[in-house]
């Protein structure tokens, strides 16, 4: 059965691919528009061969890496505080309510205003859209947690951080997990936008260039780039918490974003 | 009588006291990039007239419910094909797997080459970013119809269209709605960066045309709007959201509660 | 009415064959009552989707009033034991009643009048507006039963509809399903593995062997037609036709575990 899924998952990627070199050459579009899937091949060997095509991915990464390290740093440390001093939690609420959909690309001209197109202005962006959804999820993680356990351990006498480190933490991990995964995901898009928009350099801003000097295969390379780098993100960290919620019992749908 | 009166001083205690910080913090405020919250206020009414509204707030939400709506449909009606076929969904999967990894924001430059940079061009860019959350979500959605739910259909004779619209939609709405809900907020970062890439109105151009200005005042006016406007289409979501999946929030609680 | 001759029914995957059931053949007259018990895992429930038309049988057929069974036929109404699964959460009780009569060609006042019969008849008059599951576990089972009456159906299948609901509330049912039989007509087939309940609703008992299954034994039951809970339960006959079936399946499961298992039977 699943050679069978990989055969036909194989037949279903090598007919988009044909498709993207018979389209274009067959004149359906047009091939200044869309090459054919061969000539976007040979932009992207060419990327490959240059060396500032691997800068751009690096400064990529740190944004992206960085951003993201920060945010789950904060969404833990801010979630937990906020589950374990009585009465933050439904004090802040209403804040986060509003806080939480504000998009992070409203933000733009102020980080082009105050960090210009250094690496801080995609910080700013990529740590403001991937904060929300890692503390969105240790919040639900903790409310999660088992009243008896959590009435076991205070009977047992453990202290408030014997209680994080043993209750409310394993309880939460697997949460903290879809939200590192979510948030992975959501780190990539602001990153390429903030290089897109603004110029940070990276992959974004070179497919910005690309496209100014109506460079179009190079255009199209660097998508498949971003492209390939979002699918490995996304595997990565679906292994990851699938890891994490393999010694977790209980068994919960997604929790909608 | 205490609870009530709690519950309200917790709402409204934070963002109020938030909003004091700020008004303080920057009252008589020298720096150009962050004038007093006092100087915004008053500029907001000022930036935000009635021309404003009608030239830039609408043609964006305009833009951005078309693009949405386009991908709502697109994604259910394609996930619920690709979704009740396994051989279909077999050949699809890698594929959408890689186009729904593609960051949206780059699918500016790819659309502005097609459709130039006008409506159509937005639209799209909106649409072509939104559809693949509503997409894999309806896939799976629709994949994980309860056997038996499926079974008693078949056996009352329930199929085609019938059983699209009683069973296996409403069966998959609370994953489709999961979906939209992502779609919804990439929607609104894609019109913002649509606008701000290529454009002569709208929300992202004029902010982006009040930062190139030194209009300081106008851009945070700009930002609060986007902010506000962020916040009521998720409170929007949410009623609607409410209402449609009324049964499924009703059944999580009975199930929650036995 | 319901013929099943030769019934078998093995299933393959992954290079695995599993033969459920093995040869089955009996039938059930019209208006009869007849309860089908077995040991668990007996294959009962692959018996009973054969005779539905929801899975097609590998060997033998089906027929309902003489027409072969090749998919679910119109006259024929199934009750789950997965309450909770098979009614539709999204829909409030009397439109889960009314979904199936909208596949048949009626008037929108006949459908209203014949989801209004059904859920008196099961005494769920009131629940109309609600949605399932607010209601409990035994309620929840009347407005499936209450679907199926809606349906008009010739033959009414129950897959194990009372293993999920507690003791008191299961006695009730059982009596509600030997009224509405009485009082309508229809052709019962019964599935449990409770041989007291098969005992008290048949009128017909068919003991079945463990998988693959075959037909170990069948006798009529010979008690009134008028039963009771309290009074029937401790009739000297119901205690015979007890002591009966329980000695079969405790047989069938002494051969059952008493033989080698083998997944793989040789072929006929």
């Amino acid at each position: 059965m699943r050679g069978g899924n990989a055969a036909l998952g194989a037949a279903g990627l090598a007919g988009f691919l044909a498709l993207g070199e018979v389209v274009p050459r067959l004149g359906l579009v047009e091939e200044d528009y869309f090459p054919p899937a061969g000539r976007i091949a040979g932009a992207l060997g060419e990327e490959v061969a240059d060396s500032a095509f691997w800068t751009a991915l690096g400064d990529t990464l740190t944004g992206w890496a960085l951003g993201l390290a920060i945010a789950v740093g904060a969404g833990i440390v801010v979630g937990v505080i906020l589950s374990v001093v009585p009465y933050l939690r439904e004090a802040t609420a209403s804040t986060i309510e509003f806080l939480r959909p504000i998009p992070s690309v409203a933000l733009i001209p102020l980080a082009v205003l105050l960090y210009g197109t250094g690496l801080r202005s995609v910080l700013l962006l990529v740590v403001y859209a991937a904060f929300w959804q890692v503390l969105v999820q240790v919040l639900y993680g903790v409310r999660d947690v088992d009243p008896v356990a959590e009435e076991t351990a205070r009977s047992y006498g453990l202290g408030t951080w014997a209680r994080i480190r043993y209750v409310m933490w394993p309880t939460a991990l697997p949460y903290v997990m879809t939200g590192v995964r979510l948030a992975a995901a959501v780190a990539l898009i602001l990153a390429v936008t903030a290089e897109l928009v603004i110029g940070a350099p990276g992959l974004g801003a070179r497919i910005a260039v690309a496209q100014t000097s109506q460079a179009v295969p190079e255009m199209y390379a660097l998508i498949v780039v971003t492209g390939l780098l979002g699918l490995l993100i996304n595997v990565g960290a679906r292994s990851v918490e699938r890891r994490a919620l393999a010694w977790h019992q209980s068994v919960r749908g997604e929790v909608a974003v | 009588m205490r609870r009530p009166l709690l519950r309200i001083v917790l709402v409204f205690a934070l963002p109020a006291v938030l909003v004091g910080v700020w008004w303080a913090a920057s009252a008589g405020s020298e720096d150009v990039y962050w004038p007093p919250l006092g100087t915004i206020l008053r500029t907001f009414p000022e930036v935000w007239t009635g021309e404003r509204w009608r030239g830039d707030v609408l043609p964006s939400v305009l833009r951005l419910a078309a693009g949405y709506a386009l991908a709502a449909v697109a994604g259910v009606a394609l996930g619920t094909l690709v979704g009740s076929r396994r051989r279909v969904r077999a050949v699809c999967e890698p594929v959408v797997e890689f186009l729904r990894a593609v960051p949206p924001p780059v699918l500016v430059p790819v659309i502005m080459l097609f459709a130039g940079i006008g409506d159509t061009m937005k639209i799209l860019v909106i649409a072509g970013g939104c559809v693949w959350p509503v997409l894999l979500n309806t896939v799976e959605g629709v994949r994980a119809v309860d056997p038996v739910m499926a079974e008693t259909a078949r056996s009352y004779g329930i199929t085609g269209v019938a059983r699209l619209r009683d069973v296996v939609l409403p069966s998959a709405g609370p994953q489709i709605f999961a979906g939209l809900r992502q779609a919804l907020s990439i929607g609104i970062i894609l019109m913002v960066i649509s606008e701000m890439f290529a454009a002569s109105n709208g929300l992202g151009f004029a902010v982006v045309q009040f930062q190139r200005s030194f209009a300081i005042p106008g851009m945070w006016t700009g930002i609060l709007l986007l902010g506000l406007l962020g916040f009521v289409l998720s409170v929007l979501f949410q009623l609607v959201e409410r209402r449609v999946l009324g049964w499924y929030h009703g059944l999580r609680d009975a199930s929650r509660r036995s | 009415m319901l013929d099943v001759r030769g019934l078998r029914k093995v299933y393959e995957g992954s290079g695995r064959r599993t033969e459920a059931v093995r040869d089955l053949t009996f039938t059930v007259g019209a208006g009869e009552l007849v309860c089908l018990v077995g040991p668990s895992g007996c294959g009962k429930t692959t018996l009973l989707k054969c005779v539905g038309g929801l899975l097609a049988p590998t060997a033998g057929e089906v027929s309902l009033a003489g027409r072969r069974v090749e998919g679910p036929p119109p006259g024929l109404a199934f009750v789950f034991q997965e309450y909770g699964r098979s009614l539709f959460p999204w829909m409030r009780v009397g439109d889960n009643v009314e979904l199936p009569l909208k596949q048949k060609d009626m008037g929108r006042a006949r459908r209203r009048e014949l989801v209004a019969d059904a859920l008196a008849s099961v005494g769920l008059a009131d629940a109309a507006g609600a949605y399932p599951w607010q209601l409990s576990g035994g309620m929840q089972q009347r407005v499936a039963i209450a679907r199926a009456l809606a349906y008009e159906p010739e033959v009414l299948l129950m897959d194990e509809p009372f293993a999920a609901v507690d003791a008191q509330t299961r006695a009730d049912l059982e009596d509600l399903v030997r009224r509405l039989w009485r009082e309508r007509g229809i052709t019962v087939l019964f599935v449990t593995h409770d041989i007291d309940e098969a005992v008290y609703l048949g009128e017909r008992v068919i003991v079945l062997s463990a998988s693959p299954t075959v037909v170990r034994e069948q006798f009529e039951v010979g008690l009134p037609a008028e039963r009771d809970q309290v009074h029937t339960r401790v009739a000297p006959r119901f205690a015979e036709l007890r002591t009966r079936v329980y000695e079969q399946i405790r047989a069938a499961k002494r051969e059952a575990s008493g033989a080698v298992r083998k997944d793989t039977p040789p072929l006929r």
